[in-house]
């Protein structure tokens, strides 16, 4: 296989399209993963150079009591902290297989981050455009993040993970 | 700035009520303090009543919207919260998006005749507003043998504990003040 740098493949600049692109969260309650989406989100990829952001108001769960309680000081803080935002710091792509480092920062707190996946592109589409798409996985520990909620199980132990599991697919179109 | 103090005793000599009366005189000057006397008069709670509420409730639930951060001294009873004050934080909790406790700067501080200071329910009570969205101070102040700790003029008799009494209140205006900022640079 012909080795093409991450350099080629991502350079110049690429519009971020939300329609085709999700952010989410997984996090182990008691026994099975609880999974939040979050419905706004922007990126840019320019230069090699990967950077995005979610609106934690946009977060969707399955329980009207939750979500508030999802956007409270208990977890994300919403009020004070509006934003997760990303940015990457080293982009290694090995044919399909991408290893991204970078920087999270969430509640405020910004912390390196390493994640795994793939990248599909660059492909030209029916329209003329062409396509970059990522699907990155990375694992993160919320308390390193201040987010420390918890409730003890009656026998002992916590409720919640303080793994959480966080995954995004991104897809850009390029301008230039 | 306001702060709302509400006590978790409904006693007339409730020492939690005289907590609350000693943190108000450590308070900054600017920072006005209204004692919510009224948790008798709220009913218990009735999720189909969340729509419709009654009065008493209705009057509370105004009363936490108008104040700028929230302070509660709660006894303990059975090694946890009383029922009175827990009733009206469920009132206050629903529905829980138009809470108007959800991020609001909340402390909460408590006195017992126990050895231990209400320190169960103090964790409780924070818990509880956690839930509910408030913005809690992670602080507690157990004070112990309550009917040992206030003077004549009901000042607390140990300067650790006022001392203690008056970083926590500071806390709390802080968080106010924060929180007034955050808000305005948005």
């Amino acid at each position: 296989m012909s080795a093409t740098t991450a350099n080629e493949r991502l350079a110049g600049q690429w519009r971020f399209a939300p329609v085709h692109s999700a952010a989410e969260f997984a996090v182990k309650y008691v026994v099975a993963k609880f999974r939040g989406r979050f419905g706004e989100l922007d990126a840019s990829l320019e230069d090699g150079v990967l950077s995005g952001s979610a609106k934690v108001a946009s977060v969707s769960v399955k329980d009207e009591n939750l979500y508030p309680h999802l956007q409270s000081p208990d977890f994300f803080d919403a009020e004070q902290y509006p934003e997760i935002t990303f940015r990457s710091t080293n982009i290694d792509i090995q044919g399909d297989r991408v290893e991204l480092d970078g920087e999270l920062t969430l509640k405020g707190n910004t912390r390196p981050i390493h994640a795994s996946g793939t990248v599909e592109g660059p492909v030209e589409d029916a329209m003329g455009n062409t396509r970059l798409g990522f699907t990155l996985e990375t694992k993160i520990d919320r308390t390193e993040f201040g987010i420390n909620w918890n409730a003890p199980l009656p026998k002992g132990g916590p409720s919640l993970s303080d793994e959480v599991v966080l995954t995004v697919e991104l897809e850009f179109h390029k301008v230039s | 700035m306001h702060i709302l103090a509400i006590s978790g005793s409904l006693r007339q000599g409730s020492y939690n009520t005289a907590l609350l009366r000693a943190a108000a005189d450590l308070l900054p000057p600017g920072v006005t303090v209204t004692f919510y006397d009224h948790l008798e008069e709220v009913p218990a709670f009735n999720e189909d009543r969340v729509t419709d509420r009654p009065e008493p409730v209705d009057r509370l639930w105004d009363a936490v919207a108008e104040a700028d951060g929230i302070l509660i001294s709660t006894p303990e009873y059975n090694s946890s919260i009383p029922g009175v004050l827990k009733n009206a934080l469920d009132w206050l909790s629903r529905p829980l998006i138009e809470s108007p406790l959800r991020n609001k700067p909340a402390a909460v501080i408590g006195a017992s005749t126990s050895m231990f200071g209400a320190v169960w329910s103090q964790a409780e009570t924070r818990k509880v507003l956690g839930a509910i969205g408030g913005r809690v101070l992670d602080r507690e102040l157990p004070v112990p043998s309550a009917e040992e700790q206030f003077d004549e003029a009901g000042k607390l008799v140990e300067k650790e504990l006022e001392q203690e009494l008056g970083s926590i209140v500071q806390a709390l205006v802080e968080a106010i003040e924060a929180r007034a900022a955050a808000m305005a640079r948005r």
